[in-house]
């Protein structure tokens, strides 16, 4: 009792002894954990998960997605698109308005875009808007037309190079969104500050506090002002998934960005109906480098290794956040989606045919396949790590080289290709098409590095990015169950999102892309019939 | 006449070392593997190739020694590689006040703390042993330990402070931080503090002074602490220049936008000019630290100033 009078004096004394008021967390203010600081409030430039998410409360792009991840029409009221699939005309909303109640215009998209693909601009993902006709040598800096142009105030044209079946889906990019021609002209790359930066979103951005806070503000001018409910958000810096719980706990976080690790059935007694985890568009594998000899022509062993690990363990007893098993690449959206065909084995049916398949590619506990597994430093993948060279180690005996780097190490080692054998890799898809999971793995893209090269495979991804309809749906299927035939990488499961969402919050729904606008969150009271 | 030499002679090796650590660092980011531009998703070679040119990374290595250092001259540390709508400049002012203040803070608390734990524990028959135990413990608890122990306790438990954050206007966010900072600094305080003073009780003005009949806390305050604290300033340095360069560790924890965080986050995402604009204005925290107290000891400790 004494202790505790006494460390409350201790804090009273240090606070008044300062003279100034105590941090509160205000009523009408939601706070939110963000992850990292944002890299940039430019949508040209930003590439960072935490900026995306508060450059969709500030800016919104020709399209944008829902709630739930549909795509939906966003400054334009409508679409039309040619036969050929070659042409689209967006026709702006009326009420489309900025945050100083000027009206967003056709113009202000094709100077977007040209500014997205001005090699000065240097935006790091120019590169989801190069299906536009003349976009690749804009983005060389040579001259020539760019297929975008105004045709009135509301009406904007764009042209492609070729047909593009997931175009309408990079339109909800950042990269695609509207900025002011005027802010960029007279503030520069300061133009993103407090006061200066002036979107057509839901909200403004009110302060920057960087590496500390963002504040954003109810845009009056925003064309479904009446439908946004929360009058101020600000977004935290939260690099510690352990300190962001914390917050949270204490009330100062009414929506976290993640989890901590390892903590997903803790939390499920403790915050069971704060909780949600839900599944998200995005894959962990390990992929093979198939420029090595010992595995570019060994696919019989490729699939001995992918099938002796235990993915059903894996995410109960190592990762344990809510991930599912992978036997695909692409999370599956049907049951008639491309898996591997072991998928419907059972655990002992998949030991027994990895053992005979070792066998048979000529390896045996006397000769044991010795094999380098690369990853970047984190205790998550160590311990993934450590279990997959133990199954590998149980089931077949291999004998596996655990090797860690720092990331941006790991990242050019795994790119250059030279030293890999098998590394972790994965994907967070840009958007919610599966074209976005297999044109990495096409001939001479850039994040090819698992190196997999198949003329086939290309025709097929090539189909369904000029495809429509159910040739689409067919060409997709087969090149995902093409890539998974060759076993070119090793599915291992597919990520979740994780949040805890206040109950005082509402109007928060599972988004495959884990994106999350504040404008469809709303306060609601604390009855028991939260949706 | 001699101390302004002296403070000339440290100015003069002072701008040295900080030209000596613009040239390794440039130097060790370039052989370091892995740049800044590399990510997950990588962007277009044309926006790389434009990249390098923003950043003058296809300059030869002393070309960009010299524009660097023409360019800080002026106070421009150029724009930072992972905060593009930031240059260094307003980065480093911006989070620099806030290390030094918590930092400044800490040193205050740990001073206060240290100085009448020291001289209580001085003047009783076991107090060195005290002293050492205690800074022994306090000093055993890493400060990646002790401050979520400190959010459990005062923030989620009993809910006084917040967990974490910083804001100027609320200095609540202020408190946890700086006891985290604090207490390791007041261990190695109150060690040097308690025996200096048991040294300088057993000097001759204090044996004197006792001998005159003065009672004990005369003799401490007036004869013995000024000696103690004047062979304490050695360690009083390193204390100030820990606190005041800001932890990485402490910052992460509360979301404290300062200067360790600067130090770590640049150092892995590559941002050649913010790392070297926060160990540039670590060096110079360093430097001025260092020169406050060789300073300070040329006033108070009449040996240094060869009397």
């Amino acid at each position: 009792m004494k202790l505790a009078l006494a460390l409350r004096c201790l804090a009273i004394g240090l606070s008044l002894g300062i003279g100034l008021p105590a941090l509160a967390v205000d009523a009408q203010t939601l706070h939110r954990g963000n992850g990292p600081e944002p890299d940039s409030l430019d949508p040209q430039r930003a590439q960072g998960l935490p900026a995306q998410q508060v450059l969709r409360d500030l800016f919104e792009g020709l399209m944008r997605d829902d709630a739930e991840g549909n795509l939906v029409s966003g400054a334009a009221s409508g679409v039309e698109v040619d036969a050929a699939g070659r042409r689209y005309v967006f026709t702006l909303r009326p009420d489309g308005r900025y945050a100083d109640g000027s009206p967003v215009t056709a113009a202000d998209f094709v100077y977007s875009f040209e500014r997205a693909l001005d090699p000065a601009t240097a935006a790091p993902s120019s590169s989801m808007l190069l299906p536009i006709a003349g976009a690749a040598a804009r983005l060389r800096g040579e001259p020539g037309a760019l297929g975008v142009r105004a045709l009135d105030d509301r009406t904007l044209e764009i042209r492609l190079e070729a047909p593009r079946s997931d175009f309408l889906h990079r339109l909800a990019l950042p990269i695609a969104m509207p900025v002011q021609r005027g802010a960029i002209e007279t503030f520069g790359s300061g133009f993103t500050r407090p006061g200066r930066l002036i979107g057509n979103g839901a909200y403004v951005l009110s302060q920057w506090t960087p590496q500390a806070w963002l504040e954003l503000e109810r845009n009056p001018h925003y064309r479904a002002a009446g439908m946004v409910a929360i009058e101020r958000v600000r977004y935290h810096v939260t690099e510690d998934a352990s300190s962001e719980l914390k917050r949270f706990e204490a009330g100062e976080l009414h929506l976290t960005e993640t989890l901590p690790p390892g903590q997903l059935a803790r939390l499920r007694e403790r915050h069971a109906d704060q909780l949600v985890v839900a599944p998200a568009y995005a894959t962990f594998y390990l992929g093979y480098n198939l420029r090595q000899p010992k595995l570019a022509h060994a696919t019989v062993l490729r699939e001995a290794l992918s099938l002796a690990i235990d993915r059903e363990i894996l995410v109960r007893h190592i990762t344990g956040n809510g991930e599912l098993p992978a036997y695909a690449l692409i999370p599956p959206s049907a049951a008639d989606a491309p898996r591997m065909a072991a998928a419907a084995w059972s655990a002992q049916q998949r030991l027994e045919r990895a053992r005979e398949l070792y066998a048979s590619a000529g390896y045996d506990p006397s000769r044991p396949l010795s094999i380098e597994l690369r990853y970047n430093t984190s205790l998550a993948n160590r311990r993934l790590g450590l279990a997959v060279a133990a199954m590998w180690q149980e089931v077949l005996g291999v004998d596996t080289r655990l090797r860690n780097e720092e990331w941006k190490v790991f990242v050019q080692t795994r790119r250059a290709g030279a030293i890999t054998e098998v590394f972790r890799g994965g994907w967070f898809a840009d958007y919610a098409d599966p074209l976005n999971f297999l044109e990495p793995f096409t001939r001479g893209n850039a994040l090819n590095a698992v190196g997999y090269a198949d003329a086939e495979y290309d025709a097929l991804v090539a189909r369904a990015a000029a495809g429509t309809g159910l040739d689409r749906e067919q060409a997709l299927h087969e090149a995902e169950q093409r890539l998974l035939d060759a076993h070119a990488l090793i599915p291992l499961f597919h990520y979740s999102s994780k949040h805890l969402v206040s109950r005082s919050v509402c109007g928060y729904r599972a988004h495959p892309l884990d994106h999350h606008p504040s404008e469809f969150l709303r306060w609601c009271d604390l009855s028991p019939n939260r949706d | 006449m001699t101390l302004l030499r002296h403070l000339a002679l440290r100015l003069l090796t002072t701008a040295l070392t900080l030209v000596g650590l613009l040239v390794i660092c440039l130097a060790l980011l370039r052989a370091v593997p892995g740049g800044p531009f590399d990510q997950e998703k990588l962007a277009p070679p044309e926006v790389q190739a434009a990249l390098a040119a923003r950043y003058r990374l296809d300059q030869p290595f002393w070309v960009q020694v010299g524009d660097y250092a023409s360019a800080a001259l002026r106070g421009d540390l150029g724009p930072s590689f992972q905060y593009a709508d930031y240059s260094v400049s307003e980065l480093i002012a911006a989070a620099a006040p806030i290390t030094l203040t918590l930092g400044a803070l800490a040193a205050l608390l740990s001073l206060l703390l240290a100085l009448p734990t020291a001289c209580w524990l001085a003047t009783r028959a076991h107090g060195l042993q005290v002293a050492s135990l205690a800074s022994l413990l306090a000093l055993a608890m890493p400060k990646f330990v002790l401050a979520p122990l400190l959010v459990l306790l005062f923030a989620l438990t009993l809910g006084w402070l917040p967990s974490a954050g910083f804001a100027w206007d609320a200095p609540m966010t202020w408190v946890l931080p700086v006891i985290s900072l604090a207490l390791p600094q007041f261990a190695v305080l109150l060690r040097a503090l308690a025996e200096n003073l048991r040294a300088a009780l057993d000097s001759a003005p204090a044996v004197a002074a006792m001998a005159r009949g003065y009672s004990q806390s005369r003799v401490v305050w007036r004869h013995a602490l000024p000696l103690a604290l004047a062979q304490t300033l050695g360690f009083l340095g390193p204390v100030l220049i820990a606190l005041l360069t800001g932890s990485a560790i402490v910052e992460i924890v509360f979301s404290i936008p300062g200067l360790g965080r600067y130090l770590v986050s640049a150092a892995l995402n590559r941002d050649y000019t913010l790392l070297i604009g926060a160990v540039l204005t670590v060096a110079v925290i360093v430097a001025i630290v260092n020169l406050a107290i060789e300073a300070l000891q040329y006033l108070l400790d009449p040996r240094v100033r060869g009397d």
